[in-house]
């Protein structure tokens, strides 16, 4: 009774929305709810509108360097607790304590430390250095950076306490293998522990690319989409045209494209799931 | 071929003693099995050889060079794994050829090398698999090729053959003892298992709460166990063990009975006070009830195991165990008379449980 309960709720608050948002993007509707069908006349408008365009080039350009980033960051953190150091809880604590902070707090943060006038920038020139200049953040071709940069900050240290479960479950007869061949460490992760790690490799890789589609909170908290149009993400895009610019149909096509985004970059992770259960 | 000799090893943990003061010397191409039950010591004592584990003091010195102070891979040493270990997300090929590929082996080398052990160990057809595809045979015979590609003298093996069903396992003995012979290099195996301690050792080593108990050749250690400890891993069933007292006089006294222990080789003679008599179960004739020095005994049960029979009675308070053949089996009275072997037999003293 319970469990036919709960997927209802869930079939009609959440498949049902999908469904709707798809009827909605083929409709003419700005603020109200338009039920005239005008087939794909709003897709047409979304992928010919240089905003939506921009968005989705921010978000391949923050998605690669944030994924690869926080990845690669993580990894390393997780290799340096892994090889036994002294205090390591209190490490990891400290490390996955940014993600105990909303993406907004850690938005307002970064921003401050990145405000050319009284954040970094400020301060050293305050010391002396009266040339110093880090202006990413109000630099049109730069902002996004800072973007990787907080976001990089904020998830390290979930995909280290991810790597660094995978790390301990590694057999200890690998380990002695590995030290009876004489392999050097950094071979003997890049070649032999990392490989054999793929699906945890592949689970973290598939919660960062959620991170990327979903990324809204940060972008609106450090640069609001700006300078001009420098870091609009397709989130934001959907965001401002659903309630600022209420034109329903638009929004609910970008949101659709989105969805469909999201299913073709999961989808070789399924696929090889499935492939490794047959 | 290469000798090992492991002097005076010490290892404790955390207050408890790992290994107490083990010695061994090996000879060059000699196959040597460490027998133990879990928790002996006897893997950490390989650990120690291999030099992947720290002892507190004590050498191990290989060709009369003291390797203690060295990395593991530069022993000269060569290790196969209980789980294998095989480097998961590398096809067989490379798995045999990446230590070689590290060491900076010329190429030409390593497609030599690679080539022959994938053709004495008849693993060619797998080379392009990966260890994910592999069944838990295979995988053992790419991780003894692992071993052997490394060409050193020594090789040692902790547990291999655990992972495996008993026809496999079997199987698997027996090439190992093959490829022993075809090498001829140093072999030292830790295993729980005594049936592959009797049929692959030169000379086995028993442990027991990191000790050395008895380093002998497997049919001594079967004969004449030198401890109680021993006496009771060694051999299934497990050896008749009988409290009593020898008399000084010739006779073991075991309550109201008594048996002549005039036939035993003791090595000190006219021996007296608590001892155990341990006798194997086909070291025990059954008889006719009251016959000479022989002791009354009522049949349990009996089992048949095909080639014989065990015979399980109740005599002097303790249940007894006597190969049979299996006619003799099938008739058995209940009423015997048990009359042991002596000569075979061991005594051991109660209170320091070594062999008298």
């Amino acid at each position: 009774m319970t469990v036919v309960f709960f997927f209802g709720i869930v079939a009609v608050f959440f498949y049902g929305s999908i469904l709707w948002t798809g009827y909605m993007s083929l409709t003419r509707s700005t603020l109200m709810p338009n039920y005239n069908f005008v087939g794909f006349d709003q897709y047409i408008k979304l992928f010919t509108n240089h905003r939506w365009l921009v968005s989705c080039l921010n978000m391949v350009i923050f998605g690669v360097l944030y994924i690869v980033g926080t990845l690669a960051f993580g990894t390393l953190l997780a290799v340096f607790a892994d090889r036994r150091i002294r205090a390591e809880s209190l490490f990891r604590t400290i490390f996955l304590y940014p993600l105990a902070v909303s993406l907004i707090v850690t938005g307002l943060s970064w921003r401050w430390v990145l405000d050319p006038v009284n954040g970094l920038q400020g301060l050293v020139r305050g010391m002396g250095w009266e040339n110093f200049t880090f202006d990413w953040l109000t630099d049109p071709n730069r902002a996004i950076y800072t973007l990787v940069i907080a976001g990089i900050w904020h998830s390290a240290g979930l995909i280290m306490v991810i790597i660094l479960a995978g790390l301990r479950g590694v057999d200890e007869d690998l380990w002695k293998a590995i030290r009876m061949e004489g392999i050097p460490l950094w071979r003997a992760y890049l070649q032999v522990i990392f490989p054999g790690m793929r699906p945890v490799v592949a689970s973290c890789v598939v919660l960062l690319m959620s991170d990327v589609i979903r990324g809204y909170d940060l972008v609106i908290a450090m640069t609001k989409g700006g300078p001009g149009i420098a870091t609009e993400m397709p989130a934001k895009f959907a965001v401002d045209y659903y309630f600022a610019r209420v034109n329903l149909g638009l929004a609910s096509a970008a949101s659709i494209a989105m969805l469909v985004l999201s299913l073709l970059l999961l989808a070789p992770y399924f696929y090889s799931e499935f492939r490794r259960r047959t | 071929m290469s000798s090992v000799s492991i002097r005076k090893i010490r290892k404790s943990f955390a207050g408890l003693i790992v290994l107490d003061s083990v010695d061994m010397e090996i000879a060059p191409g000699e196959f040597i099995v460490i027998l133990g039950p879990s928790g002996c010591g006897k893997s950490t004592l390989l650990n120690v050889i291999a030099g992947l584990d720290d002892c507190d003091s004590g050498q191990i010195v290989i060709d009369a060079v003291d390797v203690s102070g060295l990395e593991p891979s530069q022993r000269g040493l060569a290790m196969v794994f209980q789980s294998y270990a095989l480097f998961p997300a590398m096809t067989v090929r490379r798995n045999l050829s990446f230590g070689m590929e590290v060491a900076g082996t010329p190429k030409a080398t390593i497609v030599q090398k690679v080539d022959w052990v994938a053709k004495l160990l008849q693993i060619e057809v797998l080379l392009d698999r990966k260890p994910s595809q592999l069944s838990g045979g295979q995988r053992q015979r790419v991780a003894i090729g692992r071993a052997l590609v490394r060409s050193s003298s020594i090789c040692l093996f902790d547990e291999p053959l655990s992972n495996l069903d008993a026809k496999l396992r079997a199987e698997t003995r027996v090439e190992l003892k093959q490829l022993h012979e075809t090498l001829k290099s140093t072999m030292i195996y830790v295993t729980h298992d005594q049936i592959e301690a009797m049929t692959m050792a030169d000379r086995v080593a028993v442990m027991h709460k990191g000790r050395v108990e008895q380093f002998a050749p497997p049919q001594s250690i079967y004969e004449k166990p030198a401890s109680l400890f021993v006496a009771g891993f060694v051999g299934s069933p497990a050896m008749n063990l009988l409290e009593g007292s020898l008399d000084g006089a010739g006779r073991f006294l075991v309550g109201q009975r008594s048996v002549s222990s005039s036939t035993y080789p003791f090595e000190e003679p006219s021996t007296a006070g608590e001892a155990v008599l341990g006798i194997r179960c086909e070291d025990i004739d059954v008889v006719e009830p009251g016959s000479p020095d022989s002791i009354p005994a009522k049949l349990a049960f009996t089992e048949l195991l095909g080639a014989d029979a065990l015979g399980w009675f109740d005599c002097l308070g303790k249940r007894m165990s006597v190969r049979l053949g299996v006619d003799a089996a099938r008739s058995m009275r209940k009423e015997v008379g048990l009359r042991f072997d002596i000569a075979k037999a061991s005594f051991f003293s109660a209170s320091t449980e070594r062999r008298l």
